[in-house]
């Protein structure tokens, strides 16, 4: 799953939930049966562990792009021990 | 979010926090409901009014119980458990109170009910104050919800007296 999937994911999770309870709260309300409420709440929660769980290809859409090789070897990192040498000195004088 | 895992985990997570919540609505949802019941009781005979050897007064009663409770009933009552009793006041406690009869009411269709009864526990004060006493039969009652705050409430019905004689 890549970052932008993971964000649908997430969001899609809560509003799902949340829109289950909601309904559920209501038809429970209305028929006035406790049950009901809690049946449609374990629909919901059900169903959005089917949509949100598995790594569906819908999730991955918007993959990486790393950079090519030769394109980062035109930009070395810079080297860690010079530069802590450098500063080493440059505090004793 | 990246790992089949920890999305099972936050499903499960905001899941039962929002199942706690919509639980606890429905408990809050429980205080719009206004109730009115009714009751009424009769005593229809005094069988028998004795002294015990030990000195304490018991009286057996036949009663009709007669009463309405189905208003109490909500979407989240699981059951309600009705007593009924005896309160009177003697020179040693202010209030004495005698559970007489007691019943479960599973649903709305078995709230409203007619009892013919003896009194299923036995009518037995401390001393021998009984003689002559006024008191009041109690209709209390417990409301078990699902989920949630429990409720309680009673009706008080006076002018109840005893004989003044054992019989």
């Amino acid at each position: 799953m890549d970052w932008q999937g993971q964000k649908v994911a997430e969001q899609l999770m809560q509003i799902m939930l949340l829109a289950f309870a909601v309904v559920g709260f209501l038809t429970g309300y209305v028929l006035e049966s406790f049950q009901m409420m809690i049946l449609v709440y374990a629909g919901g929660v059900f169903l959005t562990t089917l949509v949100t769980v598995p790594n569906w290809p819908f999730f991955n859409r918007h993959p990486l792009k790393w950079l090519d090789p030769s394109e980062a070897e035109k930009h070395p990192k810079p080297q860690r021990q010079q530069a802590v040498n450098s500063k080493k000195k440059s505090s004793k004088k | 979010m990246h790992t089949v895992g920890y999305r099972m985990n936050a499903v499960l997570t905001l899941g039962v926090t929002i199942l706690a919540l919509i639980c606890a609505m429905a408990s809050l949802a429980d205080n719009l409901n206004l109730p009115s019941p009714s009751a009424h009781v009769q005593v229809l005979n005094i069988n028998w009014f004795q002294k015990q050897p030990n000195g304490n007064d018991e009286v057996s009663l036949t009663l009709n119980v007669s009463a309405d409770l189905q208003s109490m009933f909500t979407w989240n009552t699981k059951q309600v458990f009705v007593f009924l009793a005896a309160e009177y006041e003697t020179p040693q406690n202010a209030l004495n109170q005698v559970s007489l009869w007691d019943s479960i009411l599973p649903s709305k269709e078995h709230a409203k009910f007619l009892i013919h009864t003896t009194n299923k526990y036995r009518f037995t004060d401390q001393e021998s104050n009984l003689r002559g006493k006024e008191f009041n039969l109690t209709l209390h009652w417990h409301v078990m919800p699902k989920t949630g705050k429990m409720f309680a409430d009673k009706i008080v019905m006076t002018g109840y007296n005893l004989p003044q004689e054992y019989r």
